[in-house]
């Protein structure tokens, strides 16, 4: 199966999505964490590259990108790393940070390294739709490379078409207005908007993150979006000494 | 029409826009919507002019300092908005974000400080509308600067130490904007300067303009004549220079120096000397110059003025900057200081060590006789007694 079509095919549900800081705990641990993940029944993953003011982040991805930065990641350290992805992960990858490393990185040539190293898109929260249309999208589309919006509580239903529109892999919804890593309740207000975005019938399958954090939450998510994501509670295990041996349990612990 | 000729959508030529996060995007967006129907309403105008007036103490004087001018040979004209109440130009924006904030129905104000002047002015301006108030400041900042926490805590405000990344300014507004995030409905977040995403460089400018307003008028007075041949400020993140530049954008005639603080000197490694320092990124919503590292991590700058210790400056000095209509320059730690005694000895005024950057500029420039000046002295130097003491064991 083509790494994208899990986002198409109707049989896929419950997919689950796992974040983590590229370069945390330890600058070397990317490729090993990402196979493990697979091997643990991950359905997607999204690796994070550090920026030292992550305005959308709270304080346990804070800190993962800060031991990030300390210990020498930057974008190019990353796709160097990531250069035999493909040998090694074959599940759907995305890299997910703040736009000024894109900037300064060049977003043709970000795009050009996505590709070639096989990562399938980008979450930039920070580069809004006007500026990817008006500045990004014909580069985005001529390496292939999907960019991911996400959507809030507050979002607009016009805004959330448009969104539909320029979107060709998923829509990133938030759970709540929030930072990352708050303990959430998906509480009857959370699920009326899912419900609302679920009736909307988009042509991007959905995909639920911010707050999901155990079995219950990835549970309740999943039964409006295809998929959840969870990023401050694995960041979490991370800081694990012995991680490499808690993160099959924690997948396990999710998924079954 | 704004004099710095923003587009639609928040573009200063190439600098600007509004880079954020969608959970930003419904308060900045409604920020956008309304900001100039309300600021253009009779009642918001009136309530925000009587304020000015009666309650800052405006218009704040133009004054000619002779012995200064004697010293350089040019007539230099101070813009005192070190008489300001709480003592800066801060307030001039504070005021009117808050009468902004009451019309679109906030119940919470909150903002982000350095120094702590924006925190004072902002804590001010809640305690006299009697709304909450939260204060970011960075943890390192908030041990510096004791006794405008305490002002701000007197007035009602809760200070919220920032203990993220380096723990000062940049990382009390990266904490603003999350409480922001996480507060979508009830809160205006009152940003201090013109930095941000659209439309804050623009609204914070506009508030600011009215030091060049009242520069015209008052210049006329005294000399016949709306236009002087230098204006000069003081740039960190660029608020007072943005106003005292305003209304002269246009008269080409009128040269434009903004002076950023280059600290131990621009090639020291402790600098805060954004366009000399700095390239093209984005930081805290906004596309401007600033400095970072290749790989685009913001760098930490620094001054002795923490008032400019901003790694970034707004969007629109960053195209006075590229278009070349304004000359950027910068004055070390040393320069500035000396500037602020030979003040203080000339024309028995203490000012801020911001501004003594501005004042330190003039030893630089070349005059032909009987040109006009105007230095905006954007605060003044209570607060920074302590760190004149040390400097110059008085």
């Amino acid at each position: 199966m083509h790494t994208q079509d899990i986002f198409k095919s109707d049989n896929s549900k419950g997919l689950l999505s796992i974040y983590y800081t590229a370069g945390y705990p330890n600058l070397d641990s990317t490729i090993a964490i990402a196979k493990k993940l697979e091997s643990a029944g991950a359905d997607f993953l999204e690796i994070g590259f550090p920026y030292s003011d992550p305005i959308a982040d709270g304080p346990v991805i804070q800190h993962s990108s800060e031991v990030a930065l300390r210990n020498g990641m930057t974008l190019q350290c990353l796709f160097q790393q990531l250069q035999d992805l493909r040998s090694h992960v074959s599940i759907p990858v995305f890299l997910m940070g703040y736009f000024n490393t894109v900037l300064q990185y060049g977003v043709e040539n970000f795009c050009k390294s996505c590709q070639a190293v096989g990562v399938n898109g980008a979450i930039i929260p920070d580069l809004p739709i006007y500026e990817y249309e008006e500045l990004y999208q014909d580069t985005f589309k001529q390496y292939g490379i999907n960019n991911i919006f996400l959507v809030t509580p507050q979002t607009s239903e016009e805004r959330i078409r448009k969104i539909d529109n320029l979107s060709h892999s998923f829509i990133y919804l938030l759970s709540s207005n929030a930072t990352t890593g708050k303990n959430l309740e998906v509480g009857a207000q959370a699920e009326q908007y899912f419900q609302r975005l679920k009736d909307m019938d988009l042509k991007n399958p959905l995909v639920i993150g911010f707050g999901i954090s155990d079995r219950e939450t990835f549970r309740k998510a999943t039964t409006y979006a295809k998929g959840a994501i969870i990023g401050s509670a694995f960041v979490r295990v991370l800081s694990d000494d012995d991680y490499m041996n808690k993160i099959e349990s924690f997948i396990k612990g999710i998924k079954t | 029409m704004s004099k710095y000729h923003v587009n639609k959508k928040g573009y200063y030529g190439p600098f600007g826009g509004a880079y954020i996060p969608e959970m930003l995007y419904p308060n900045v967006e409604e920020l956008q919507q309304k900001y100039m129907e309300i600021m253009q309403e009779e009642s918001f105008q009136q309530e925000f002019q009587e304020l000015l007036k009666d309650y800052v103490g405006r218009p704040s004087p133009l004054y000619l300092a002779k012995r200064l001018s004697a010293r350089y040979g040019a007539n230099i004209f101070l813009k005192r908005e070190d008489l300001n109440h709480t003592g800066a130009h801060k307030i001039n924006n504070t005021i009117g974000q808050i009468l902004l904030a009451e019309r679109l129905g906030k119940k919470r104000i909150i903002a982000e400080t350095g120094a702590g002047q924006h925190g004072v002015a902002t804590a001010t301006v809640c305690a006299l509308k009697g709304l909450e108030c939260v204060v970011y400041m960075g943890e390192i900042d908030i041990q510096r600067q004791a006794p405008n926490v305490a002002r701000m805590k007197m007035m009602g405000a809760t200070v919220v130490a920032a203990q993220s990344g380096s723990k000062t300014l940049k990382d009390a507004t990266n904490e603003a904007l999350r409480d922001w995030i996480n507060n979508p409905i009830d809160t205006h977040y009152i940003i201090g300067s013109v930095v941000g995403p659209h439309p804050y460089p623009d609204l914070v400018a506009r508030f600011q303009s009215i030091i060049s307003e009242e520069t015209k008028r008052q210049l006329t007075e005294k000399t016949g004549n709306s236009l002087p041949d230098y204006v000069l400020a003081c740039v960190g993140g660029g608020s007072n220079a943005a106003g005292m530049f305003y209304h002269f954008l246009e008269d080409e005639q009128v040269k434009l120096i903004a002076v950023e603080a280059a600290g131990h000197g621009i090639k020291s490694g402790e600098s805060a000397a954004t366009t000399a320092l700095g390239k093209e990124g984005v930081l805290h919503g906004s596309r401007s110059i600033l400095m970072q590292t290749e790989d685009g991590q913001v760098t930490e700058p620094y001054s002795i003025s923490a008032g400019l210790d901003y790694p970034g400056i707004g969007p629109q000095h960053a195209w006075l900057y590229k278009s070349g209509r304004g000359k950027y320059v910068s004055i070390t730690d040393d320069e500035a200081m000396q500037a602020g005694l030979l003040l203080t000895k000339l024309e028995g005024i203490i000012p801020a060590i911001e501004s003594s950057h501005a004042l330190a500029y003039l030893e630089k420039m070349t005059f032909q006789g009987n040109e006009n000046v105007v230095i905006c002295l954007s605060g003044r130097g209570d607060k920074d007694l302590d760190n004149y003491m040390k400097y110059f064991g008085f």
